[in-house]
């Protein structure tokens, strides 16, 4: 039986498994709208700013490993989401994002609501397609879903016309698509693999440094094993918390501009140098003349454009990590060589000496509410085991490193591009995809008024987060940037005129509470966490003076940390500016 | 390159080079005997770091089928020029010697003008425009670079 294109679409969505869709409708997009409507295998969630369907069906990836999917309509729609967009394809997220076109008749005339949806998204996704017939559309979609979630993830865009989605054949959804110039290789080379597994054998002052790629390639279970068996010290990137148990003593916490003092240090002095899944980005490595001086380098990518991009390395070896660090663990096992038992010592020896910095550590006396406190205590009362979205700031940087996450895909955040925004809409996609869990939007009162829309969503779709607010009244880190570089020119970073959150929660149908004093942290905290099917939104009244502290300053070298004023006993304020 | 011939695999490739701040020198690109594929040619520059990173990105491309870099290995470079110059009075004369010192061709001819073909690599061709430049250039085209690897070698899929 023949159907049509928006019948064939919502077909292939089900036949591809696919439960939710995040989207907003308008004329382009009206006959797969009606289509949708006549079915009730794929549930639809109506966002309130196409931005929102990006980061909500992102952040359900993130959190489920499966693509997450976008439906919008043409022009103001589609341009709607490329901030999403750009934000999948920073941090690799699969994402499928689909936007409706005008008719093929009027491509090219600026008809209403005509966008090159195409070209304006190409440098942000893996691939995008444009659907010129109705006959190619079931393969087109088989295909980005191929694309979006094979080799190095990341979002493809499919543009449909609506005339395609009104023009009818035949229903038939490939079980699989192959695709000469595109072949993503899994399994690394077993001569790489056997000479890197030498070099860290040899290793005297060892360090695994990995990334996000370790968490998409679900190959968390396979980090914990080899990282256990040398008992060397890991340390995670911001993009890669989790996927390495942070409750574990060999892990040295985050690393890079607001990681931690050990983490950095020990990558400056290690010898060898174990990257897996990481990408050597500009807030990891500080400057890259200073950059790990005395390390021999193995780096392990799916994507060989990664390695020895900014960073020359002397092994490197593509392949996923799971594939990769299973057969490394094969080779260590049948290896008669074991590790020197001596040399780590000296170094973890070493290590231990930077942990004792404490380089954490925060003002516990202080009368104001410490946002490091609100984290601390959130972790506590979660026992550690919520998941936790964030925007982008001050607040980010504090939930990395006081939320120690213990399991992959629980922190979800915007890492590459660092987008405000993103903290509320993908806590819904996590929600959504895990009703039962306990989702925690970490914000402030600037990146949250980026959505603030998506309290709407939460409502028609009974999405009870909870919005842990640090409210400081300022863009923090923009602040914190101004104090060290600027001389303290605080130009355009104090918000005047917030909006009342409580108020504004309540006129939404949610739960807003206002906090303080430190005294009222836990108790406001516990009452929001037991509201199991209320959204709260919890308004923290911040120390309006706090700095995020360690910090590499942009342009140093990781061994150049600047710790807490009080205790500089690297570079101070004013070598920093 | 062996590139899918579908609408938009061009701007991906060039795409690529502005976003990343690479350099395009010259770009030639035509479908080639199998219809679902066009051969491209492009002329970059950069150290080895900058053109191992620029051969990752393209392989990136979804519609990058197979790619070499011809300067790794014995290799042909071929360029076309067609060029209108003024030929009047002696150096009417004296242009069409060039055009034979160079195997050129003379494809139009008008009383004051002459429109020559010529190929060669991009050095012969920057000389010859050189060479006539006397006698008043009219217009210039160039095609930019083609090349193909010498002896067995061969990009095919």
């Amino acid at each position: 039986m023949e159907l049509t294109g928006a019948d064939i679409f919502v077909r292939c969505l089900a036949d591809e498994g696919v439960e939710h869709v995040f989207g907003y409708p308008g004329g382009a997009a009206l006959h797969i709208y009606d289509a949708l409507y006549r079915q009730d295998k794929v549930k639809h969630i109506l966002v309130r700013h196409e931005q929102g369907a990006a980061h909500a069906a992102d952040g359900y990836a993130r959190a489920t490993g499966r693509p997450g999917v976008v439906l919008v309509t043409s022009g103001p729609g589609v341009t709607n989401t490329v901030t999403g967009i750009a934000t999948a394809y920073m941090d690799s997220i699969p994402l499928v994002v689909f936007s409706g076109q005008v008719a093929t008749s009027l491509i090219g005339d600026d008809a209403f609501q005509e966008v090159d949806a195409v070209g304006i998204t190409r440098p942000c996704v893996k691939h995008n397609f444009l659907v010129k017939d109705v006959r190619e559309l079931a393969t087109t979609i088989k295909k980005a879903f191929y694309i979006a979630t094979t080799g190095r993830p990341g979002p493809v865009l499919v543009d449909i016309p609506k005339d395609v989605t009104a023009h009818k054949c035949e229903y038939e959804y490939p079980k699989s698509v192959t695709m000469r110039s595109y072949n993503p290789v899994l399994k690394g080379h077993p001569g790489q693999i056997k000479k890197a597994v030498d070099l860290m054998l040899a290793a005297h002052r060892p360090m695994f440094y990995t990334g996000g790629g370790v968490i998409l390639g679900e190959a968390s279970g396979a980090l914990t094993d080899l990282v256990r068996l040398l008992a060397y010290p890991c340390t995670n990137t911001l993009m890669g918390l989790g996927a390495f148990p942070a409750s574990d003593p060999l892990f040295v916490g985050m690393l890079g501009m607001h990681g931690t003092y050990e983490a950095n240090m020990a990558m400056h002095e290690c010898d060898v140098l174990i990257a897996i899944g990481a990408r050597f980005d500009d807030r990891v490595t500080g400057d890259l003349e200073k950059f790990c001086p005395h390390a021999r380098i193995v780096h392990v990518d799916i994507d060989p454009a990664s390695i020895s991009k900014n960073v020359p390395v002397e092994i490197p070896i593509v392949g996923g990590a799971e594939a990769v660090m299973r057969d490394m663990i094969k080779l260590i096992k049948a290896s008669k060589k074991k590790p020197d038992k001596e040399a780590p010592a000296a170094w973890w020896k070493q290590i231990d000496q930077w942990r004792a910095m404490n380089c954490l550590d925060y003002d516990h006396d202080s009368k104001l509410i410490k946002p490091q406190y609100v984290l601390e205590k959130l972790f506590e009362i979660t026992k550690g085991d919520a998941f936790i979205t964030s925007d982008v700031g001050q607040h980010q940087m504090w939930a990395a490193q006081f939320y120690r996450f213990d399991k992959p895909r629980r922190w979800i955040n915007s890492g590459g591009l660092g987008t405000m925004g993103f903290g509320l809409p993908a806590a819904m996609g996590v929600k959504m995809a895990f009703p039962k869990e306990t989702v925690c939007c970490v914000t402030g009162e600037a990146s949250i008024q980026m959505c603030i829309q998506e309290l709407s969503t939460c409502k028609q779709y009974d999405l009870p987060i909870k919005i842990v607010n640090l409210n400081n009244r300022y863009m923090g880190m923009v602040r914190q940037w101004q104090e060290f570089f600027y001389d303290r020119r605080y130009s355009h970073s104090y918000m005047d005129a917030l909006p009342d959150f409580v108020k504004l929660a309540e006129s939404y149908g949610h739960v807003g509470m206002k906090i303080e004093k430190p005294g009222d942290v836990e108790g406001a905290l516990k009452e929001a966490l037991k509201m199991k099917d209320r959204l709260v939104f919890l308004d923290f009244i911040t120390d309006q003076n706090e700095n995020v502290y360690p910090m590499i300053a942009a342009g140093k070298g990781q061994h150049e940390m600047h710790l807490k004023p009080c205790k500089a006993v690297v570079p101070t304020d004013r070598e920093l500016a | 390159m062996l590139l899918e011939n579908e609408s938009g695999a061009l701007s991906r490739v060039a795409g690529l080079f502005s976003a990343r701040g690479y350099n395009i020198e010259s770009l030639t690109v035509a479908p080639t005997e199998d219809a679902t594929l066009s051969r491209l040619t492009l002329v970059t520059s950069g150290s080895e770091d900058v053109i191992e990173q620029i051969t990752k990105q393209l392989n990136k491309l979804v519609d990058v089928v197979k790619l070499v870099d011809l300067t790794e290995g014995p290799h042909i470079e071929r360029e076309l020029l067609i060029i209108k110059v003024n030929a009047n009075g002696a150096m009417r004369d004296e242009v069409k010697r060039l055009v034979d010192i160079f195997r050129g061709r003379i494809i139009d001819v008008t009383e004051t003008t002459y429109t020559i073909e010529l190929t060669g690599t991009s050095d012969k061709i920057d000389a010859f425009v050189q060479a006539v430049r006397a006698a008043g250039i009219v217009e210039v085209v160039r095609s930019g670079v083609s090349g193909i690897a010498r002896g067995e070698k061969n990009l095919r899929v």
